[in-house]
């Protein structure tokens, strides 16, 4: 099975329990480079995905707490080079499937041809790519299918329903939808026409429905359950991490 | 995303540009341009191309437009003869007074016209990015003009170096954000106006002031720029008869200078020659000349040239003028490059201050230290061309400037 069908069966497979998957988001190296890969171990081993963020120095998407982890980890020299060549080394990696995050522009400055067959290797099973719409993707798109990767698309509260359709059917692994307009890691109260919209999303869509952008507590999620097969968690995990407690406990109390 | 360009693809690009043929309907200068922007942003500007497409070009868009540009901001802008330095550079120097439009730069046109578009899309506030405080002193203008709330993001770095303009913004209405974040400087404010505006793309307008930014901003910010280049061009042939030989402009994300250039691309007997910001030297943060010492890559929404490191985390700059220091420029800046339309160089901080001391002694004007660069840049071109008809852009004028001159070539005069 190609790897980017691993994300969606994993996440498959924990809603066939009748539970939501968890998608942990960690900046890599965050908050210290030394204790990546246990620190992945510790997440992998509670979430059924986990999506590895590369650090940029211009996070345009994300809110305050994703902009000091990326600056912490850069300041710490951690880069898509020195992330992937940890990952190759590992002995030990967590049986979720790993996804990357990242800006385009680190992505581009590693090189596209080289990029799919060095994150294959490293045991990568797609990209998420925050700010590279549809139209652009072309590029990108294809040199990660000839090596069997997936690149999640996003929705949007305020995506129209056809351009929905398409970017749901031009999604592999899952579709990224997103709770609300605005950055990542605010809180988000999940009002009526937000389950209406991911009502919309899970319609229409041929893969996997995971919910992101302020999920942050067990309330959030248990509302949001009927509506979606998984859910993102990446602000709030992080600052866990950030104030040095356990992140596998956190990520069960979502679940719980 | 290809940027190395073989010679019959050079071919291609320059006939393009010779008829006008960009940005082409994906939003491309050749092989700069595009749309990189978060998903949640993609509606905004699919309604924002539709405005363009159906105000830009407008009748009754452009009377109103250019009502204001004529009524409001005091178009057309002299066009200077300045004899002393003329004789002093051995050269024919005519400078198009950009320091004369309202509010003291370039930036009015763009934002004045911009703020009307964001009223016909029925926008309910307006935000802005600045880094000199230029744009975001116009964009303020513009909003309390046509009776917008306006909100500017700034660098906390900018607002200490450009303090007669933050008090200026606030008089005029607005509110001004500092940003902490980043660099504290004009990337920081884009990145911050950017995430403003995925908060509320359908309510909020975001006026941005260069040309750069994904596709249509670098169009819209030409466009309503160009009105420079124009009336310089008609002015020039009034008063002389004939075409410059070289039209200079200064160059950070490019939106003065496009505007200047754009009206004389077709006219293959005029050079011209782009100044960026060259700051204390050639090394990685030291300056912020993108096109002069940056490689390919996407920041703030498109592909052009930047100034970043080889994992592509964006560098930080260094220039003295504010206006200057961003790490990216304008998509169209990164074509007329790579086909060797226009000629960018870089002029040193120290080249840029002594440009504007012998602009203020010899013709009695204070330019903006941005617009200093082009000064510069022009006088080592007339120096080694001698008698050439120079035409330069002196995109905006130097009263924001008083704290850092105050730091630098008046510190032992004071």
């Amino acid at each position: 099975m190609p790897a980017r069908d691993s994300v969606s069966t994993a996440i498959r497979n924990r809603r066939a329990t009748g539970q939501p998957a968890l998608i942990a988001y960690i900046t890599a190296g965050f908050p210290k480079r030394e204790a990546f890969i246990q620190q992945l171990n510790a997440v992998g081993a509670v979430a059924d995905v986990v999506e590895i963020g590369v650090p940029f120095t211009d996070p345009m998407a994300d809110g305050t707490t994703i902009q000091r982890s990326s600056r912490v980890a850069l300041e710490q020299g951690v880069s898509l080079r020195w992330i992937l060549e940890e990952l190759t080394r590992a002995e030990v990696k967590p049986p979720s499937p790993l996804l990357l995050m990242s800006y385009l522009n680190p992505l581009l400055a590693y090189g596209i041809e080289k990029l799919p067959e060095d994150a294959a290797r490293a045991g990568i099973a797609g990209f998420i790519v925050p700010d590279l719409p549809f139209e652009e993707s072309h590029e990108l798109r294809t040199a990660l299918e000839a090596r069997g990767l997936a690149l999640v698309q996003f929705v949007t509260p305020v995506t129209p329903s056809e351009r929905m359709q398409m970017l749901c059917e031009g999604s592999s692994g899952f579709i990224y939808a997103v709770t609300m307009t605005g950055t990542t890691g605010k809180n988000v109260a999940v009002p009526e026409e937000v389950l209406e919209y991911f009502g919309r999303v899970k319609q229409v869509s041929p893969v996997p429905v995971c919910a992101g952008f302020g999920i942050r507590s067990r309330e959030q999620v248990q509302r949001l359950t009927p509506f979606i097969d998984g859910a993102i968690v990446g602000s709030a995990l992080v600052e866990v991490l950030e104030r040095g407690e356990d992140p596998a406990k956190f990520l069960r109390s979502l679940r719980e | 995303m290809k940027h190395s360009l073989s010679k019959s693809e050079q071919q291609t690009l320059i006939a393009n540009v010779q008829q006008d043929a960009y940005p082409d309907e994906r939003g491309r200068f050749g092989p700069f341009g595009g749309r990189y922007i978060p998903e949640t942003l993609v509606p905004a500007l699919d309604r924002l191309q539709a405005g363009v497409d159906r105000y830009l070009r407008d009748p009754e868009f452009l009377r109103e437009f250019h009502d204001e540009l004529h009524n409001w901001v005091g178009r057309a802008t002299p066009l200077t003869f300045a004899r002393t330095l003329s004789e002093k550079w051995g050269a024919e120097i005519w400078l198009k007074r950009e320091d004369l439009a309202h509010t003291g730069a370039h930036k009015i046109n763009n934002s004045i016209g911009q703020v009307l578009l964001a009223k016909k899309l029925g926008a309910k506030r307006v935000i802005a990015e600045t880094g000199a405080g230029q744009h975001g002193v116009a964009s303020a203008a513009a909003c309390a003009r046509l009776g917008m709330p306006c909100t500017v993001y700034m660098g906390s770095i900018d607002m200490e170096r450009q303090a007669p303009n933050v008090g200026r913004m606030k008089l005029l209405g607005a509110t001004v954000v500092p940003v902490t974040s980043g660099d504290k400087t004009l990337r920081a404010a884009v990145d911050e106006a950017l995430r403003d505006w995925v908060s509320d793309p359908n309510g909020t307008y975001y006026c941005l002031g260069s040309a750069i930014g994904p596709h249509p901003y670098p169009y819209i910010v030409r466009e309503l720029q160009s009105v420079i280049g124009r009336e310089a061009r008609v002015q020039i042939l009034e008063r002389t008869g004939k075409l410059p030989d070289l039209v200079v402009a200064c160059v950070g994300g490019g939106s003065n200078a496009i505007g200047m250039f754009h009206p004389f691309v077709k006219d293959t007997s005029v050079q011209m020659l782009g100044l960026e910001a060259g700051g204390s030297g050639s090394g990685l943060g030291q300056n912020a000349a993108s096109i002069a010492y940056g490689t390919p890559g996407v920041l703030q929404g498109c592909f052009s040239l930047l100034l970043q490191d080889e994992n592509g985390q964006i560098q930080e700059t260094h220039s003295v003028s504010a206006g200057l220091d961003y790490p990216g420029v304008g998509p169209e800046h990164a074509l007329l490059a790579s086909i060797e339309r226009v000629k960018y160089e870089a002029v040193s901080d120290d080249d840029a201050l002594a440009a504007l001391a012998e602009c203020c002694a010899a013709e009695g004007i204070l330019p903006a230290i941005e617009s200093a660069h082009a000064l510069a840049g022009a006088k080592r071109y007339a120096l080694a061309n001698p008698g050439k008809r120079i035409l330069i852009a002196l995109s905006g004028r130097g009263d924001k400037d008083m704290p850092t001159l105050q730091r630098t070539l008046l510190k032992d005069v004071l």
